[in-house]
């Protein structure tokens, strides 16, 4: 259970030596109370009094590995319900799942689509996480073969996933030492199931056909049996109790601390769809609702790209926005007769422009100013973004020596600052661009 | 087998209900209203609490030519997009519960929109459709005064929302509804303090709440989806924690957001990762709409024909229980 500020205070060395950036243990005991420091910045803490925090801090939800090498990922640690109260920390795995009957051409030719597979935005690239066999031939040496030609296509982790744990283990044979997932203990076959897992070092994953009273009797049991990481599948195949149920659980981990149940989740929306458009809906319901692991049957990169847009979205920190480097970026080799554009340092507005600049292939400067990571409009109306700011901006970068004209385009939602900026770079001409990023190719044609 | 105690929130606020539209009976002309509201938990959590009224699809129309939407959504509205009053008429057999009229500033001919027009549009949008009726200005504090005065005044009783009143621009749209018997929607970039601020402002004009639907301010998916995103649960929390100035039904327009953005709009020049510009914008849109009736959104105005039939299977099941 997590502790109070009172009772971390009490295993401190209540020395108020302030080495740790905070006035007294107390301020510094509220804030590792609340998370937002590590115990570590504290020099002179015991390791008795370490024992005691971090058994109190152990998560409640386990962090799960699966994979290995460069494609590993991991889910679970997650502390909180609501985005804003910390950040979600561990971005669900999108899976796309195979059948050992495909014909092994066309499952051939998915596996490489879904490897390859590597989308960047606002400087992140974003990509699929592993590969989900399923046992649908129901014989153990086509699940080996199928799983064999999908490795030799990709060092993706798989979720492997049989009902007949024999099949299981002939298919965790072919995989052997990749720490694929294990898909699925359930009421009727766990023992067998845990006899697989053991020793293999491969997550084991639980499947419910009862609700949440059965998942937590078996995951005791299977905790007793020695098998500590588990992943939960709750069972239900319907949009609306899955998102009650995931609900449920997470605040059984974090505010009941209950641990039979704090593991992280596998969900199939490729099962609670019927349709391509209804699969998309609910794989966008468990990124933003508390899956771990997000398993579909279609792969195109006209749906892959939005969802995992979706998690980059819902797992950015929101205490930090993603911000760039402030300063002056040069686009297709300019000259001293090139434009001068200016916007803010929020890494959205910078790849949104720097976008169009390097793509129209037309020689520009921009210079970045540094608004705390806001948007132009978020950073002119939090008054980040004013002509102080960007004269600023203009001195520190030297830009006026490498020009030959002193002209400066501001972004077209700030053409308000016009005049105080005229004031702010005597002898420049304050000019105003476009509104929308997509409408600077078409600026610059007619730029003078 | 021990049961496992399901944790319930006992919540103590619940947000109001608000009707749109008016039937003959109550003073108006609709065919039937549209209440949203009334939910005591956070979105679709049947087991703790009530959700008395499913979310709602309100669809966009505009009063001219869309010539700057996207071309995916000007290939499958076609000639629709030409005439308010048959754009309307195909938005309610699509399966709008509620159409929204966007007044632009000017037409495609460049033609200022006068107050006349404007209102003449209203009743003819009325007239096509029984379904209530959205009506929101260019945008701009002038034209929207002059704009929805005139078309508070046309259409009486008729309980339209009139958008958007904003905190530097609102006494007059408010005034208007007043009254006119209308209902007026205020809107607020994504701040908590700020949303109650203005709640608090337009009923000190006397407005009941229970004419006051609230916009957050949409965040497209990547574009701003999670400030969006996070400031509705904040707000759906508040409000359920009992801050009355914060339990207005909230309203999120998806299309407009969605299709402005160059994912839904560009075809050529972008990455081949992008796929098929119709398919992507779709899903963009469909993305943005769940994510938000997740975090708390009463009502979703769409723009794509197919993205509404989407939203309203995953609406049926989510309130399915």
């Amino acid at each position: 259970m997590a502790l109070s500020g009172l009772e971390v205070y009490k295993l401190l060395p209540k020395t108020n030596c302030k080495e740790c950036g905070f006035p007294t243990c107390l301020a510094f005991a509220m804030k590792l109370a609340a998370k937002q420091v590590e115990l570590d910045t504290c020099p002179y803490v015991s390791p008795e009094a370490k024992e005691a925090l971090s058994a109190a801090a152990a998560p409640p939800i386990r962090l799960i590995k699966l994979g290995t090498g460069a494609r590993e990922f991991q889910v679970g640690n997650e502390t909180v319900l609501f985005r804003h109260e910390k950040t979600f920390f561990n971005k669900p795995a999108l899976a796309l799942r195979i059948k050992d009957t495909e014909p092994a051409g066309a499952a051939a030719a998915r596996i490489d689509a879904v490897n390859a597979y590597s989308v960047e935005r606002v400087g992140f690239q974003m990509t699929f996480g592993a590969i989900a066999i399923v046992n649908a031939s129901g014989d153990a040496a086509t699940f080996a073969g199928a799983i064999r030609a999908a490795r030799a296509k990709t060092d993706l982790p798989f979720v492997l996933m049989a009902a007949d744990a024999d099949v299981l283990k002939a298919g965790l044979a072919a995989d052997a030492g990749q720490k694929p997932l294990l898909y699925a203990a359930t009421s009727d076959n766990w023992e067998a199931m845990a006899a697989v897992a053991k020793g293999s070092g491969a997550p084991l994953a639980v499947r419910s056909k009862d609700g949440l009273d059965e998942l937590a009797d078996l995951t005791k049991k299977l905790g007793d049996a020695g098998i500590a990481d588990l992943v939960l599948d709750p069972g239900s195949r319907d949009l609306g109790t899955s998102l009650m149920q995931l609900t449920q659980l997470r605040r059984l981990a974090l505010k009941k601390n209950f641990r039979p149940l704090g593991f992280p989740i596998i969900a199939f929306p490729c099962e609670v769809a019927d349709t391509e458009d209804e699969e998309i809906v609910a794989a966008a319901q468990y990124i933003a609702k508390y899956a771990g692991i997000v398993v579909v049957d279609h792969f195109d990169p006209a749906v892959a790209y939005p969802l995992l847009t979706l998690r980059l979205n819902i797992y950015t920190d929101p205490q930090k926005p993603i911000s760039v480097e402030p300063g002056l970026r040069e686009f297709n080799s300019p000259t001293a007769a090139s434009p001068l554009l200016v916007t803010t340092n929020f890494s959205l507005t910078y790849f949104s422009v720097a976008g169009e600049l390097d793509g129209c292939g037309m020689p520009a400067w921009l210079l970045i100013c540094d608004a705390e990571g806001l948007s132009v409009l978020t950073a002119w109306a939090a008054g980040k973004f004013d002509a102080d700011t960007i004269a600023k901006g203009v001195k520190s970068s030297g830009i006026a020596d490498r020009l030959a004209h002193k002209k400066i385009t501001l972004p077209g939602h700030v053409s308000v600052l016009s005049g105080e900026l005229e004031e702010a770079l005597p002898g420049w001409e304050i000019q105003v661009g476009p509104r929308e990023a997509v409408d600077i190719p078409a600026y610059l044609k007619t730029w003078k | 087998m021990p049961a496992v105690e399901i944790p319930k929130e006992k919540w103590t606020g619940t947000i109001r209900e608000v009707t749109l539209g008016a039937t003959a009976p109550q003073g108006g002309t609709r065919s039937r209203a549209v209440t949203v509201g009334g939910e005591t938990t956070l979105p679709f959590l049947h087991f703790e609490g009530a959700m008395p009224h499913a979310p709602v699809i309100g669809v966009e129309v505009q009063n001219a030519f869309p010539a700057d939407w996207s071309p995916v959504l000007q290939d499958v509205w076609g000639d629709a997009l030409r005439d308010p009053a048959s754009w309307a008429r195909k938005a309610e057999e699509l399966g709008a519960d509620v159409i929204m009229l966007r007044l632009r500033a000017t037409d495609a001919d460049g033609n200022k929109a006068t107050p006349a027009h404007a209102a003449a549009t209203v009743k003819a949008v009325l007239s096509a459709t029984g379904l209530p009726l959205i009506v929101r200005g260019p945008g701009q504090a002038e034209a929207d005064n002059e704009l929805l005065v005139a078309v508070a005044e046309a259409a009486p009783g008729e309980r339209l929302a009139l958008g958007l009143c904003e905190d530097k621009n609102y006494r007059t749209i408010v005034a208007a509804a007043l009254a006119h018997g209308q209902l007026v929607i205020a809107s607020t970039p994504i701040d908590v303090n700020l949303a109650k601020q203005l709640n608090i402002l337009i009923s000190d004009m006397r407005m009941p709440l229970d004419r006051v639907l609230m916009d957050p301010t949409t965040g497209a998916l990547g574009y701003g989806l999670e400030y969006t995103y996070s400031v509705m649960e904040r707000l759906r929390l508040a409000a359920l924690t009992g801050d009355g100035m914060t339990q207005q039904p909230m309203i999120c327009f998806v299309g407009e957001e969605s299709w402005r953005q160059k994912e839904s709009r560009t075809a050529k020049g972008v990455p081949a990762q992008w796929g098929d510009i119709a398919k992507r914008g779709i899903a963009w849109e469909t993305v943005t709409a769940t994510a938000l009736l997740e975090s708390g959104a009463d009502m979703v105005v769409l723009r794509h024909p197919h993205v509404i039939g989407v939203i309203r299977g995953t609406i049926n099941r989510l309130m399915a229980h």
